[in-house]
């Protein structure tokens, strides 16, 4: 390792300024992190410790570049889409637009750090929050690399897929519509003024990819460490105990994908290994996990604001345990 | 967070992403096959970071100094409390490029139960040429109980992986199972009897060359098999580059 990394800290450090900015900041805590190394490493000294920051850097190294696509996509709806696209292509009446917006999310491969960018963007091109809330809950369970991943983690149960591409899309669209009826306004953190009306084309896209990494990059940061921190404290024997109890293994499997947030890429390998539990609580995990876990929250409440991510989060914990039981029932 | 500052930070963030590509190293964070996403991400982060510098510089040169210190510069938003958020990528960063945290093993191998009942296929080709055959942990493992080793019986395996303490005296052969992050990591594990020295010590990488033989255990977590292996000879060896099976 060298410095090289942080070198272009340098020419932006010796500009004049009159009080200390925030460059100035970064290049000081690079600094106190290479002088402190040696405390910061026996501070991990621990296998635990060792294994939370593992877990913690590859759940961001894992989630960045989704993050980034997601981004960059998000910023290019908002530079260059016009608003009149998303109003053809969406049904005028926003019941219908809920679950087309939620099959439509088909159409990005990625997990659920790439959806909420592209959602924010989309209600900023004028779409229905409803309609977006609709896409970034479905997004990430129901586009082919997840669907593909889900039926190579359970071979020769094809059902299992189709439950999970049911339940999901039911879900998203039930909380679209849920919007429709409760949802205020108000809740929603307000619209970015200048990004999306004096600004357009390139400047706008810079910005809004700028923006939305360091933003979105940030909230992130929180999730996977709490992710990070319950994986490795959380004793995997618990679940043993209530596998047997049809009604305690659904909310376990459901409260699970919440705390671990694991990439909805990766989670029906996960689930597929916990073959002490019901096909029906498995397929809660499938999901539950994409829609609400700890850093899909922290990232909702960094694009949408917390009054609106402390009402939508349990709403949507619970419709998704609701239709995945009922789905499970029936298809399982 | 300012303009340049955030730049400043996506540059760290990008820089870093590329940096453990190129090293190689980010096969411990995440599987080989994300390599070209992950320099695909960092190109992008670097660029947006160079973009937002030559126009901040631009801006800098053509308006006048007093305006562009204290307004100009600052983003748009006036969300100070909410963007501040943004410094926190700093942390991952520095612990990637600081402390290079290695791979997850042992302690999540111990704590977790063996991860077969994932590939529970049905159909077992015949093992490739080869004496020893040189095949994952997790073939063997799934070849031992879900084939009942028959396409084991009469061959001889090689089997590499780091060594966890066992039930009854036997040491356990582990490797993790990636299938995205480390985050997913879950171990399988295999038995060790025959000629095993005694003394190893836990997280050892070894290499082992042995035979299947009609032996289990129940994994004390989560009650599935844990097939074993008649030891013929076992070598102390190197932690490989890769230490995920997938």
């Amino acid at each position: 390792m060298t410095v090289v990394d942080v070198e272009p800290v340098e020419p932006v450090a010796k500009r004049r300024r009159r009080r200390l900015g925030s460059v100035e900041l970064l290049a000081a805590l690079v600094v106190v992190g290479l002088l402190g190394r040696g405390v910061l490493l026996g501070l991990f000294d621990s296998p635990r410790a060792q294994t939370l920051v593992t877990v913690f850097v590859s759940v961001m190294v894992q989630a960045l570049p989704f993050l980034v696509l997601g981004t960059v996509l998000s910023a290019a709806i908002t530079a260059f889409v016009p608003t009149r696209f998303f109003e053809r292509a969406l049904p005028r009446q926003a019941v219908a637009a809920v679950p087309v917006a939620g099959l439509a999310g088909a159409v990005l491969p990625a997990c659920e750090c790439g959806s909420v960018p592209v959602a924010g963007a989309l209600m900023r091109r004028g779409v229905a929050p409803a309609a977006a809330f609709a896409f970034l809950l479905a997004s990430p369970a129901i586009n082919p690399v997840v669907l593909v991943s889900t039926a190579v983690a359970f071979p020769g149960q094809p059902k299992m897929v189709l439950a999970r591409f049911v339940a999901s899309l039911l879900t998203a669209s039930v909380m679209g519509w849920l919007w429709l009826r409760l949802g205020r306004p108000g809740w929603l953190r307000p619209v970015r003024v200048t990004d999306s009306h004096t600004e357009r084309g390139w400047a706008a896209f810079w910005t809004s990819c700028r923006h939305d990494v360091v933003q979105a990059g940030g909230f992130l940061v929180i999730g996977a460490f709490a992710a990070a921190t319950l994986s490795v404290t959380v004793p995997p024997r618990w679940l043993e105990t209530v596998a047997a109890n049809p009604v305690l293994s659904v909310l376990a499997l459901a409260v699970l994908a919440v705390l671990l947030s694991i990439c909805s890429e990766a989670d029906a390998f996960v689930a597929a290994s916990l073959s002490q539990f019901s096909l029906t609580a498995r397929l809660a995990f499938l999901v539950v996990g994409p829609m609400v876990d700890l850093k899909l929250f922290a990232m909702q409440v960094g694009s949408f604001g917390s009054r609106f991510a402390v009402r939508f989060a349990p709403t949507t914990f619970v419709a998704a345990i609701g239709v995945a039981v009922a789905v499970g029932t029936v298809l399982l | 967070m300012r303009r340049d500052a955030q730049a400043v930070l996506l540059l760290l963030v990008g820089g870093t992403l590329l940096k453990i590509s190129l090293a190689g190293t980010y096969v411990r964070y995440v599987k080989a096959g994300q390599l070209p996403l992950l320099l695909a991400a960092g190109v992008v982060l670097v660029a947006v970071a160079v973009v937002t510098l030559i126009a901040e510089l631009r801006a800098r040169s053509t308006v006048d100094d007093h305006a562009v210190d204290d307004h100009a510069a600052d983003d748009h938003d006036h969300h100070h409390g909410e963007s501040r958020v943004g410094w926190l990528l700093v942390v991952p960063a520095l612990a990637l490029l600081l402390f290079a945290p290695p791979a997850v093993g042992a302690f999540q191998a111990n704590r977790n139960g063996t991860a077969l009942s994932a590939q529970a296929d049905t159909d077992y080709p015949p093992l490739p040429a080869g004496d020893p055959v040189t095949i994952s942990l997790l073939d063997y493992a799934g070849r031992a109980v879900f084939d009942h080793g028959n396409s084991l019986a009469g061959r001889t395996v090689r089997l590499t992986g780091f060594i966890i303490p066992g039930a009854g005296g036997h040491p356990y052969l582990a490797r993790m199972i990636v299938a995205c992050c480390a985050a997913d990591a879950r171990p399988v594990k295999v038995g060790l009897t025959g000629e095993v020295p005694v003394g190893l010590k836990q997280e050892q990488w070894v290499q082992v060359t042995g035979t299947w033989l009609d032996q289990a255990d129940h994994d004390a977590v989560n009650n599935e098999l844990i097939p074993y292996v008649a030891v013929s000879s076992l070598e102390e060896i190197a932690a490989p580059d890769n230490q995920y099976e997938s």
